[in-house]
């Protein structure tokens, strides 16, 4: 894995990312009517390692997100999911989709 | 595959920029709900519709056109939409909206209306300067052409000398009193949901209704804005038996609507499980927000009766006109 040692940092500039919080228990995805893997095994832990390649495999996942907050409003961590998905996306846009110009 | 997100996402955020909303509307479409109510123009405390009421019947055209696209490979389809959409606004072509469609929704707001006029609230309407909030770029993480058009607003606001807005859906809603005092400076608005203007005033029903339903709480208005008893009272004090489905209040399920601009086949699938859900207790179901309304209403089979909440709010409290 080529490791993107700015990724964090990328992401974390836009809105509030606060993964970091995470405790691993899974109730996210557990409740989430789409059953994503928002947090904490997949998405976020790519930022986390810097592991971009992964990240931007995970487009279709990171822009199904409801921002329901289901999960938010059950997380014992306390984690911002909505926003940290929003930041995911801000990302993308800019990376990947062109949308970066002001 | 889903529809192509990077055009998608680039045809809104065009609109944003170059005509001030996702979906651009002509001034009729925005503002025709209005015409024989006498509100006054503007004043300190208007009613700020956002136009997403006035935009769901194109997006429910919009949305059937993209639901043809969901599984094909339209790439270069999209990518030929997106560089007309700079040149023309596409809207009136990709969504032809009915007539029929377009009074159902606005009678809605009608309905809001009058309800807060009878209830003795002072209240305009900025007509042409209620502009769309940017709730969707927003969620999809348009934060440049976003933050940009949050400013504007907010501009236009404060050059109107609003200091109050009643609003008429969670989205705009939520965008106005949670999201833009973290993007614009010294935003400085008050900002309450016509069902917190109308519980606050605790007002009597004129006329009694004697039915059972079940209500639907969107996710914003539960989650992110606290607003799950006012809708409740009122509604109990209209006459309403309320069954409650499992998953309701702060643990409300989601319509599926947010999905429906990039993922039309998912957002059906989450509006059926919903709807399956409201119907384990009443087939009679409410509605607060014109986007649930009508991700729901898609969805549901036909011995469903879906109904916003201000229809039946209208006909108990505001039965006899103010
Ligand atoms: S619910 Fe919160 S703490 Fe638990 S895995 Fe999800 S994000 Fe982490
Ligand atoms: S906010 Fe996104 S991740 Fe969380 S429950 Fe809703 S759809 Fe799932």
């Amino acid at each position: 894995m080529k490791v993107d040692t700015r990724l964090l940092d990328r992401v974390s500039s836009g809105p509030e990312f606060d993964a970091k919080l995470c405790l691993n228990c899974g109730t996210c995805t557990a409740l989430c009517p789409l059953g994503l893997e928002i947090l904490p095994r997949k998405i976020f832990h790519h930022v986390l390692l810097g592991d971009k390649e992964r990240l931007l495999a995970e487009e279709n996942a990171i822009f199904s997100c409801l921002l329901c907050r289901m999960c938010e409003v059950n997380c014992p961590g306390g984690v911002h999911i909505a926003e940290n998905v929003r930041a995911l996306r801000v990302y993308l846009n800019e990376e990947i989709h062109g949308l970066a110009e002001v | 595959m889903p529809v192509p997100i990077a055009s998608t996402l680039g045809i809104l955020s065009d609109n944003l920029r170059k005509r001030r909303s996702a979906l651009p509307l002509s001034r009729r479409a925005r503002t025709g709900w209005a015409r024989g109510l006498a509100l006054p123009h503007g004043g300190e405390t208007v009613i700020y519709t956002g136009q997403m009421w006035q935009m769901v019947p194109s997006i429910n055209a919009m949305a059937h056109q993209l639901g043809k696209y969901e599984n094909s490979s339209s790439g270069s389809l999209f990518r030929f939409a997106r560089s007309m959409n700079k040149l023309v606004n596409l809207t009136p072509f990709l969504a032809r909206v009915s007539a029929k469609d377009r009074a159902f929704y606005d009678e809605r707001l009608r309905n809001i209306a009058r309800l807060l006029q009878n209830a003795g609230v002072p209240f305009g309407y900025l007509y042409e300067d209620d502009l769309y909030t940017g709730a969707l770029a927003y969620d999809e993480g348009l934060d440049p052409a976003f933050v940009r058009h949050a400013q504007y607003v907010y501009s236009v606001l404060k050059a109107r000398g609003v200091r109050r807005l009643i609003t008429v859906d969670p989205h705009t809603t939520n965008m106005l009193r949670t999201v833009y005092p973290k993007v614009v400076k010294g935003f400085d608005l008050e900002v309450r949901s016509y069902l917190e203007v109308l519980d606050a005033r605790h007002p009597k029903a004129q006329k009694k209704l004697d039915v059972q339903a079940t209500y639907h709480d969107s996710c914003l208005y539960a989650r992110a804005e606290g607003v799950v008893e006012p809708p409740r009272r009122l509604l109990a004090g209209a006459g309403l038996r309320m069954v409650e489905p499992e998953l309701s209040g702060k643990l409300t399920f989601c319509c599926g609507g947010p999905l429906e601009t990039l993922f039309p086949g998912k957002s059906a699938d989450i509006a059926r499980q919903r709807i399956e859900q409201l119907r384990s207790v009443d087939h009679r179901v409410i509605t607060a927000c014109p986007l649930c309304f009508a991700n729901l209403s898609r969805a549901a089979p036909k011995d469903t009766e879906i109904r916003d909440i201000s229809d039946y709010l209208s006909e108990a409290y505001a039965a006899t006109p103010a």
